[in-house]
């Protein structure tokens, strides 16, 4: 394992070995991930499939460095996370990019302010400069002007989903997350959001690792991870 | 290398609480109402005691001697009046004043009921007061039978003031004696007392012949410039015999304001009610921190998610706390004067605004404020981001 590492020409932006994860204690204990091992190559574009409650989320989760590691180890963009500390978890975290099911925006900021969250976490810009990113951004994706001044409360799905494209882009991660991210959106509304993720993140040679169980958009992955009950089944392709 | 200015984030934690008007507003209006508390009580409670030293603090003394069985202003008991004079055997004693002190009876000319007022006795030609106006009027008192009213005495006392500017003559009883009001002063109500009344030592004596002539309530001692008043009180405590204490204007004000604060229920129950509003104030202030911040721990958890730092949300949720406070703190200190102005207007009682007041409810309330918003992160630095979702 560690003779192949030595030959690999760009490490992977995820790399998990053995990852097993439960809830509960004692008798109320459940099993959620099984011995999940997997690897995520920068630029890559995968989808992880299967009912809910099989661990998709919790394995989103797990990778994004928003839950602690109970067992096995998880790589992310070279960082260990198992064992990690607040400190080292919350740098990663800085380099990847989170699409939540439910878009969470921040309801008080506008949709440019938003999307300036993340451009905010850029160092070395000035106001002016994360406010212009934040707007690259946005057009980017698709909104115009006018909506960029707008609440979160007066955007339809579609474009708050699109918010929390650009602002999960705006902090130019190496590695996107996303999480059921048509979940809210009508089919045709969904795919354009899809396609335009798929895009944006080959543009930024960004990998993505997106978890949904809507079977129109399963095309737009390079590779597909199905799980079933807490276990990755063997790829298909 | 950039400025500040252009490092600036987006005012996040102005934007929780700006987009959201009508909570803001009761948070507000709960903030100022533990604001209102404090102010309410520690003034209250303030009050009492200073209004128990309006009259002790009008003396022009540096020492004061008291008999050691005098326990408060209502309570003076006498002691021999060449005690006084004793003290003049000291080079540091400049002059001293003998002044007569207790409370009589005081027939309302209206209603014809009983009061009971504190009367001051002394030499109309020694006037001891440190306000020279007050020290100008005592001049009249020379006649028998003659005295200076307290305007800002209770109304019970019959609308004696009004009488006296109407050009009236205004007399009354005190102790079956005639008395005539030669003029009116403005000293202040106090606990003890109700009511004051300025006399010379002649008619103080003839409206309470029970006392003794050759005894005095209260001995004021002036001392020559640059002597140290601690040092003079313990030689004149050891020169002195065991029947009269020594003691400096702020011990005699001490005095007073010890036995109301310690000897007295009023004192111990308005001192628990300064406590209570302070710890109503800090329940009502931690829920609605807690309130706002639970309400906006999703959102916190997703910049957190982002890789926010738990230090700069924390940030963002001090600043809340911060303008949360200093906001309420506005209406909080203007009601606080008005009810001060209604409490004075109704009771006479000299509750006010003071600078140390005003400075400690708004440090409490700051406090109070930023310390919840901390208190109510707690769920965020302990849980992971995930959990909250």
């Amino acid at each position: 394992m560690a003779a192949d590492h030595d030959f690999d020409p760009v490490p992977p932006a995820v790399s998990i070995d053995t990852l097993s994860h439960s809830f509960g204690q004692g008798s109320m204990r459940r099993q959620v991930l099984e011995n999940i091992s997997l690897r995520i190559n920068p630029g890559e574009v995968v989808l992880l499939t299967g009912p809910s409650g099989c661990g998709k989320t919790t394995l989103l989760t797990l990778i994004g460095a928003l839950r602690t590691v109970q067992q096995g180890s998880v790589n992310v963009l070279g960082q260990r996370l198992n064992g990690a500390g607040r400190r080292s978890r919350q740098q990663v975290r800085r380099r990847i990019g989170m699409i939540f099911q439910g878009h969470n925006l921040l309801r008080c900021l506008t949709a440019e302010q938003n999307v300036q969250m993340g451009a905010d976490l850029l160092p070395d810009l000035t106001y002016r400069a994360r406010r212009n990113e934040a707007r690259t951004w946005l057009r980017a994706v698709g909104l115009d002007d006018h909506q960029m001044g707008q609440l979160p409360h007066d955007l339809s799905g579609g474009q708050k989903q699109r918010v929390a494209i650009a602002r999960a882009l705006a902090a130019h991660p190496r590695l996107l997350l996303a999480d059921e991210p048509t979940a809210a959106l009508d089919s045709r509304t969904g795919r354009e959001v899809v396609d335009l993720l798929k895009k944006l993140a080959r543009e930024q040679a960004c990998a993505v690792l997106m978890v949904t169980h809507d079977p129109r958009i399963l095309d737009v992955a390079d590779r597909l991870l199905q799980m079933e009950d807490g276990c990755l089944l063997p790829a298909v392709q | 290398m950039k400025s500040p200015w252009q490092g600036r984030r987006i005012p996040l934690s102005w934007m929780l609480l700006t987009r959201q008007p009508v909570r803001l507003l009761v948070a507000l209006a709960g903030i100022s109402f533990a604001g209102i508390l404090m102010f309410m009580q520690l003034g209250f409670r303030d009050g009492l005691f200073d209004a128990s030293v309006t009259v002790h603090r009008l003396f022009d003394a540096d020492l004061v001697l008291i008999s050691p069985r005098s326990a408060s202003s209502v309570r003076m008991a006498g002691f021999p009046r060449r005690r006084l004079i004793q003290t003049l055997a000291d080079p540091s004693v400049e002059g001293v004043t003998p002044v007569h002190w207790g409370l009589m009876l005081w027939r309302n000319p209206e209603t014809r009921r009983n009061r009971a007022i504190l009367a001051l006795g002394f030499n109309p030609d020694d006037p001891f007061f440190l306000d020279p106006g007050l020290a100008e009027q005592t001049g009249v008192l020379k006649q028998k039978g003659r005295i200076l009213f307290d305007q800002l005495s209770r109304p019970e006392f019959g609308p004696i003031a009004d009488w006296y500017n109407d050009g009236r003559v205004v007399e009354t009883e005190i102790a079956g004696n005639r008395v005539r009001v030669e003029g009116l002063v403005s000293l202040g109500t106090s606990f003890g007392a109700d009511g004051n009344l300025l006399t010379s030592t002649e008619t103080f004596l003839d409206l309470m012949p029970q006392k003794s002539p050759g005894g005095i309530e209260v001995g004021l001692i002036r001392l020559q410039p640059g002597t140290d008043p601690d040092l003079a009180v313990a030689r004149l405590q050891q020169r002195l015999p065991g029947d009269v204490t020594v003691l400096t204007k702020q011990g005699f004000i001490d005095f007073e304001q010890n036995y109301w604060k310690s000897s007295t229920s009023i004192g111990f129950i308005f001192t628990l009610g300064a406590a209570m509003g302070f710890v109503v104030g800090c329940v009502i202030v931690y829920q609605v921190l807690y309130t706002d911040v639970s309400d906006h721990l999703p959102e916190y958890a997703t910049l957190m998610a982002m890789g926010y730092r738990i230090s700069h949300l924390l940030g963002v949720v001090m600043r809340e706390g911060f303008y949360l406070a200093a906001l309420g703190y506005v209406p909080a200190y203007l009601a606080g004067q008005g009810l001060y102005w209604f409490v004075r207007d109704a009771t006479k009682l000299p509750v006010g605004m003071d600078l140390p007041r005003a400075i400690t409810v708004l440090v409490m309330i700051l406090v109070m404020c930023m310390l919840s918003s901390l208190l109510a992160m707690r769920r965020l630095i302990d849980a992971d981001p995930a959990e909250i979702f």
